[in-house]
């Protein structure tokens, strides 16, 4: 049912720690159609340079790193510190080497097409 | 579908006691359905709690200061930025994407709908000299001080 399923810790625990800094998890809306899964993440302050999209087998890693914020005399602050990370398991009918991304005002929108034989399709009895 | 809408990781924006509170209108809700009496707190898209709000930063250089607030996703024209009385307002409404209308949803976690943030000013800006710049999803309003609040550094001649 729910196809790209959320990764458990133990995925982001077995890979090297990249940085001692915090990751914030972006919100993301997922939505199913006949053909693909497409995912909108939220990651404002990241762009296309900061982007880092990684697949392994079915594991899809999406990072954003995003400008430090100014050492400046913050007066209030509610923005998160740090970069944005979640890691997804993915259904197996994804067709991997298809996948699309871009990168929108802090919007990453990703196209994760289903392989051929997993599309439904009708079949006439002769 | 509507209730997973605020539904939202662990995000910059949302207060410590949201959670708190939802929990508790969640409990409040289930017990009353269980007991087959109407909801005391019916779902009102635009009553949406205070932790869905966007976040914002304010701070302060030299020349004057600078507000950010996290909008991914929006376009320029649905944002309205306001000076009156010292009071900061920046208001406009985030558009679901309309392939949502018709998909099967998965996951809804983003949160939508129309919102408004205002925010007192510390101190005195030039309001001819207010810029603003929405990139990557995130609006920057600089606001440089106005000349009577610029720290000044006043030469004492000893005699």
């Amino acid at each position: 049912m729910n196809a790209v399923a959320e990764q458990e810790e133990k995925v982001i625990q077995s890979q090297p720690v990249e940085t001692a800094r915090e990751f914030i998890t972006p919100g993301v809306n997922i939505l199913e159609t006949p053909d693909a899964y497409v995912l909108e993440a939220e990651m404002p302050g990241v762009n296309k340079d900061g982007l880092n999209i990684h697949v392994e087998g079915t594991i899809l890693t999406l990072v954003g790193r995003r400008q430090s914020a100014p050492a400046a005399n913050f007066l209030y602050r509610e923005s998160g510190p740090g970069d944005f990370r979640r890691v997804f398991e993915l259904d197996p009918a994804i067709d991997t080497a298809k996948i699309t991304a871009k990168i929108e005002q802090g919007i990453l929108s990703m196209t994760l097409p289903k392989a051929e034989k997993a599309k439904p399709r009708r079949i006439t009895a002769s | 579908m509507i209730f997973a809408k605020l539904q939202r990781p662990n995000y910059g924006g949302i207060s410590p006691f949201h959670r708190m509170v939802t929990l508790r209108d969640e409990l409040d809700n289930l017990f009353q359905l269980a007991l087959g009496q109407p909801l005391e707190t019916p779902f009102d898209p635009d009553r949406l709690p205070e932790g869905c709000l966007p976040a914002l930063d304010l701070y302060e250089d030299n020349d004057g200061l600078v507000v950010k607030v996290e909008l991914p996703g929006m376009k320029k024209e649905d944002i309205a930025i306001s000076l009156e009385d010292g009071t900061l307002t920046v208001s406009g409404e985030r558009k679901q994407d309309p392939r949502f209308d018709e998909a099967t949803v998965c996951r809804c976690e983003r949160v939508l709908g129309r919102f408004e943030r205002r925010v007192s000013l510390p101190c005195k800006v030039d309001a001819g000299k207010i810029k603003a710049a929405y990139t990557d999803g995130v609006l920057t309003v600089t606001l440089p001080k106005a000349e009577e609040a610029k720290p000044r550094q006043i030469p004492i001649n000893i005699k």
